[in-house]
């Protein structure tokens, strides 16, 4: 089946005229016609544009000299402003806003030939971590255990993207990760979630979580796929000063790469206590594969490791009281009926166009920011992410890249959401350090749990090291072999 | 660390979010669990250690010509506004 491909695949099927970019489109916009009822992985659908945009790309594949994502069909976060195209982030606060101009990241996407099926559903304002929290309903996983039906979470925030390109209803996808946003749901999900460098992506023309943090990067169903996806949306950009001068290299050639005297280490604090046998296990596998694969094992320590949530719980959401601040009913997006004054009608806006995790972090935030409390907790947490970042460099001394667990756990049900808000952050505990300090990451899915669940390892390298997360990355999954599929996908009636 | 509910009540204010006595008291409670959370960090030693500030990656930034590069579409502007009047946001009376 046409949804089957790896991008790397239908890329060359395409210009080897095996089928068109209509065809591959249409087997795509079928896929979600028939799944995205039950699995919920988009918010808006673009099918009519996508078809367009079909025919256009075959025109250009026909003339020849047509750019590597030329006919390939993408699921885009709903967090990336798209031109003329609903933009929600998830909330019902900017529900019906239509951007009037194209995100740097999508525009890249399209110059480099890339049909968008539409925009892929997250946790709102991408705070969360099981889409739990989308204005627009919750995201089916679409694994599930044996014999079992119970509705699973598909991770977050990139819920929506994770679970369209699990289930065959988009080649690849555009993710955000601000504190593991790209790869907790790629683990979850049984794919690759590459989160590069915090500056190798714009993030001009994303809707703004927590700005130090912030990345965008590619969720695909290979390392090679994440690649090329990788090196269309990389790359300087004038309007977003964060975003690094720095030449990117062709990202596929890492592919494949001789790991020999590599050096990959192994941080002690990532064992943490409590932790599942089958999570220590799969780490374990994944050590022998990388021995095996010629790299040289070398245990590290990363101490300011268990400071990383707490930290990453003051950071972000003072971030995000400061970027939300805009959300107030005046110039776009929605606004509350009946305000008697000005400050009536942001309380009541802000009230009602906010979800509950949202508004707790916006209060959190305000609160560690607030006259008597910056130095306390803002300057504090600051200065310990001073910290977090010495232990990488140190660790980056000694070895090319760590490995990791990406997750404490396999994808959890629905109904079994912690009711304690910190129990529920602590899913992020292993992709956190890696935000915190800026390295790049990915996860790539290595074997199934004994319930049938996929688990993933975190491969983080060094600053604007993608490569070698890549050619790692690309090994691990050579040696892994994951080939299961879920249960839910284009072809299997839901 | 706990929170009281005056302080709830002011940060709500400060970020201009409405809540009812029932959700002041919520989010009083949940803050407080996730400040008492956050009190480890009260075991680091940060003596002499500067604040990060970004993820300084040394890369150097691009500095761009100081030039107009955008505008005159003041349509683009007002197209999402809940509410306009001719070429103006509105908002209710703020002066009596």
């Amino acid at each position: 089946m046409l949804t089957d491909l790896t991008i790397a695949q239908a890329a060359e099927g395409l210009r080897k005229k095996e089928f068109s970019a209509v065809e591959l489109t249409k087997a795509h916009t079928d896929a979600i016609d028939a799944l995205n009822g039950r699995v919920n992985a988009y918010i808006t659908v673009t099918s009519d544009k996508a078809l367009e945009a079909a025919k256009k790309a075959d025109s250009t594949l026909a003339a020849g000299e047509a750019p590597a994502l030329t006919g390939i069909p993408l699921g885009i976060k709903d967090l990336f402003c798209t031109n003329g195209v609903r933009t929600t982030a998830a909330s019902k606060i900017i529900g019906n806003f239509v951007p009037p101009y194209e995100s740097t990241v999508t525009a890249k996407l399209l110059e480099n030939g890339a049909i968008f099926l539409g925009k892929t559903n997250l946790d709102e304002f991408a705070m969360g971590s099981g889409n739990l929290t989308s204005a627009f309903g919750g995201v089916e996983n679409p694994w599930h255990r044996k014999d079992d039906a119970s509705v699973l979470v598909p991770g977050g925030s990139s819920g929506g993207s994770a679970a369209a390109v699990a289930a065959r209803m988009a080649m690849g996808a555009t993710g955000t990760d601000t504190g593991g946003s790209i790869r907790q749901p790629a683990a979850y999900c049984g794919i690759v979630g590459l989160k590069p460098t915090y500056g190798r992506c714009s993030r001009w023309g994303t809707i703004a979580f927590a700005s130090s943090l912030d990345q965008a990067g590619p969720m695909t169903r290979s390392v090679e796929d994440a690649s090329i996806m990788l090196s269309a949306m990389a790359g300087a950009d004038p309007k977003d000063s964060t975003c690094a001068n720095v030449a990117v290299p062709d990202y596929r050639a890492a592919c494949g790469r001789s790991l020999k005297g590599l050096r990959v280490g192994i941080p002690a604090e990532y064992r943490a206590p409590g932790m599942s046998e089958e999570i220590l296990a799969v780490w374990q596998k994944g050590i022998d594969m990388l021995r095996e694969a010629g790299c040289e094992i070398v245990d590290v320590s990363l101490p300011h490791t268990k400071y990383g949530l707490a930290t990453y719980y003051i950071i972000a959401p003072a971030e995000c009281s400061s970027n939300l601040a805009r959300y107030d009913g005046v110039r776009f997006g929605e606004r509350a009926e009946g305000a008697t004054s000005l400050d009536d009608l942001y309380e009541k806006t802000r009230h009602n166009g906010f979800g509950e995790e949202v508004r707790r972090r916006i209060l959190m935030g305000t609160y560690v920011l607030s006259a008597g409390y910056y130095d306390a907790y803002y300057l504090k947490a600051q200065k310990v992410r001073t910290l977090i970042q010495r232990d990488f460099t140190q660790a980056f001394q000694k070895v090319d890249v760590l490995l990791t667990p990406t997750a404490p756990t396999a994808a959890f049900a629905r109904d079994e959401k912690p009711e304690d808000p910190v129990q529920m952050y602590l899913n992020d505990i292993f992709t956190v350090p890696a935000s915190m300090a800026g390295q790049p990451a990915m996860s790539v899915p290595v074997e199934l749990d004994d319930k049938g669940l996929p688990l993933g390892l975190q491969l983080i390298g060094k600053h604007f090291d993608e490569e070698t997360i890549i050619a790692v990355g690309s090994a691990l999954e050579k040696a892994a072999g994951f080939t299961a599929l879920p249960d839910l996908r284009a072809g299997v009636s839901a | 660390m706990s929170l009281d509910l005056a302080t709830t009540r002011r940060i709500a204010k400060l970020a201009r979010i409405g809540l009812d006595d029932q959700e002041i008291e919520a989010v009083r409670a949940q803050l407080g669990g996730i400040l008492g959370w956050i009190e480890i960090l009260d075991e680091v030693d940060v003596e002499g250690v500067p604040p990060m500030i970004g993820t300084s990656t040394n890369a150097a930034l691009l500095p761009r010509e100081d030039a107009v590069t955008d505008g005159d579409c003041q349509d683009k502007v007002l197209s999402n506004a809940p509410d306009r009047e001719g070429p103006f946001f509105t908002v209710p009376k703020v002066v009596e």
